[in-house]
């Protein structure tokens, strides 16, 4: 379970806070979604949830956040990323760019682990199988188009095998065929035992993975529950986010039907 | 390294040129990068050189032999002589440096100091001076392009391409800072900053020979620095 109680969180230099007391229970085995519009704080929640804020990135945090109900605070990286990994948002800047290669790329990750060398390439293997990129393997990693760096860095994430996931716009540049593998293997990863949490400002991806969704906007939680209660409410557009196509649609067809 | 040591050691001209054909030249046509190693340490040596030879021509103290006289201004023999060891001294460092960024591939190069026990923030350091800059450059292109397309005028005059640099310059940098924040975090989300030794997947092979080069390299400059801190000097 990855956790947070009371969290307010300031960049290093800020005059206010980023987050104000959030609160968030990702239980293990399910995929929450983190729903936001731009500028709503979702960057800062992962990395606060990832660790990065403020171990890395300095700032100031208050509250408790914890993974597995443990006090991670003390915890340093290398240890931290054991248990939880955290994807970024631009394909192109997670990228190590000290791989020549695809498998060298996903790699990486668990090769700093000081695993051994078999363990290193299977996990590595299994990661390309999973998002079908094999033949993607003895390419660069620095000249694949936007979509497929995506998926090559979330395999590298995958390969890390830590006890969960934490995703920021994790199929922002993936066609249909990428999306639909990307999202089997967030699956996969849950029903493996994980907490995954997707941050996204795209309520359809959260629709159609999601077993639960907390809406954050000015760096607050407002409302948390399941996608189908909180995605129909009204409310949650007036927030500046879209109704997700397929229930919009519904909703037209059953107005037309009603006459309105 | 070596290279650039050995030239300012040995001085004069024959050194220099000397070290050029057999570490740098020589070196350059058995990696296939002969003509782009001409090519590119040129353009980079070509600023430093032309600037570095004015001032050495024009302002070189305690010259005698006057060859023109321009106003206040006098071009010597020996300010000409110097100018011409300064130049030829541009050229081989410019050379040596444009080789090891011809010849190095990024990924060996890690690989091979990951495998020499090297700490991984330091192999990553020594990796990004090398490969910066050709990512800088496609960066730096695919501004200019973007620019053009919003209505960049970059070509013709000296002030309009100047405005082109300025046009280009400021979001080429501002991107790679944002990317390499970027990078650093997701490599400590990586497990990069790990203390101990990391796996190694392959390492570039190391044979006897070039291990026997490389001693003959550090030999040879710590040869010459020491016969030069006793006076020697190189009798051409």
């Amino acid at each position: 379970m990855l956790s947070l109680r009371g969290v307010s969180y300031r960049y290093p230099g800020a005059a206010l806070d980023s987050l104000h007391d959030v609160s968030l229970e990702l239980p293990g085995g399910t995929i929450t979604g983190l729903l936001g519009a731009p500028e709503s704080g979702l960057s800062t929640v992962c990395m606060v949830l990832g660790g990065l804020a403020p171990r890395v990135i300095g700032g100031t945090l208050r509250g408790e956040s914890s993974i597995d109900g443990q006090d991670v605070r003390g915890w340093p990286m290398h240890r931290l990323c054991e248990s939880v990994v955290l994807g970024l948002g631009q394909p192109a800047g997670q990228l190590s760019m000290v791989a020549a290669t695809v498998y060298e790329e996903v790699a990486f990750g668990p090769a700093n682990l000081g695993l051994s060398r078999s363990e290193v390439m299977a996990r590595t293997e299994q990661a390309l199988e999973q998002l079908a990129i094999h033949d993607l393997a003895s390419r660069d990693p620095g000249r694949l188009s936007g979509g497929q760096q995506q998926l090559v860095a979330l395999a590298g994430l995958l390969a890390m095998r830590a006890r969960h996931l934490i995703l920021d716009e994790p199929v922002a540049a993936l066609d249909a065929h990428g999306r639909t593998l990307a999202l089997a293997a967030l699956a996969a990863a849950a029903a493996g035992g994980a907490a995954v949490l997707v941050a996204t400002q795209h309520s359809d991806l959260v629709a159609s993975i999601c077993s639960s969704v907390a809406l954050l906007t000015g760096g607050r939680v407002m409302r948390q529950g399941p996608p189908g209660e909180v995605l129909a409410d009204p409310a949650t557009w007036a927030l500046g986010i879209a109704e997700p196509a397929e229930q919009r649609l519904a909703r037209l067809l059953g107005d037309i039907g009603d006459g309105r | 390294m070596a290279t650039v040591v050995a030239v300012v050691v040995l001085g004069g001209v024959v050194g220099p040129v000397l070290v050029w054909l057999l570490a740098v030249l020589l070196p350059a046509a058995a990696a296939r990068v002969l003509p782009g190693l001409l090519r590119t340490s040129a353009l980079l040596a070509l600023p430093i050189a032309v600037s570095a030879a004015i001032v050495n021509i024009l302002f070189t103290p305690g010259g005698e032999t006057v060859l023109v006289e321009l106003g206040p201004l006098r071009v010597t023999g020996e300010g000409v002589s110097v100018a011409v060891e300064v130049v030829v001294r541009v050229l081989v460092m410019a050379g040596a440096v444009t080789l090891y960024y011809l010849a190095t591939r990024p990924a060996e190069l890690v690989a091979s100091l990951q495998a020499h026990g090297f700490p991984a923030r330091t192999t990553f350091v020594i990796h990004n001076a090398v490969a910066m800059i050709p990512r800088l450059a496609e960066r730096a292109g695919e501004v200019t392009e973007a620019q053009r397309a919003r209505g960049l005028d970059s070509e013709g005059s000296l002030r309009r391409r100047l405005r082109g640099v300025t046009a280009v310059a400021g979001p080429t940098v501002s991107g790679a800072i944002g990317e390499a924040e970027t990078r650093a975090l997701a490599l400590e989300m990586r497990g990069f900053t790990r203390p101990g030794r990391h796996t190694l997947l392959w390492a570039p092979v190391d044979r006897g020979s070039q291990r026997a080069a490389r001693w003959v390299m550090v030999t040879t400059v710590a040869v010459l620095v020491a016969l030069r801190l006793a006076g020697w000097t190189a009798p051409w």
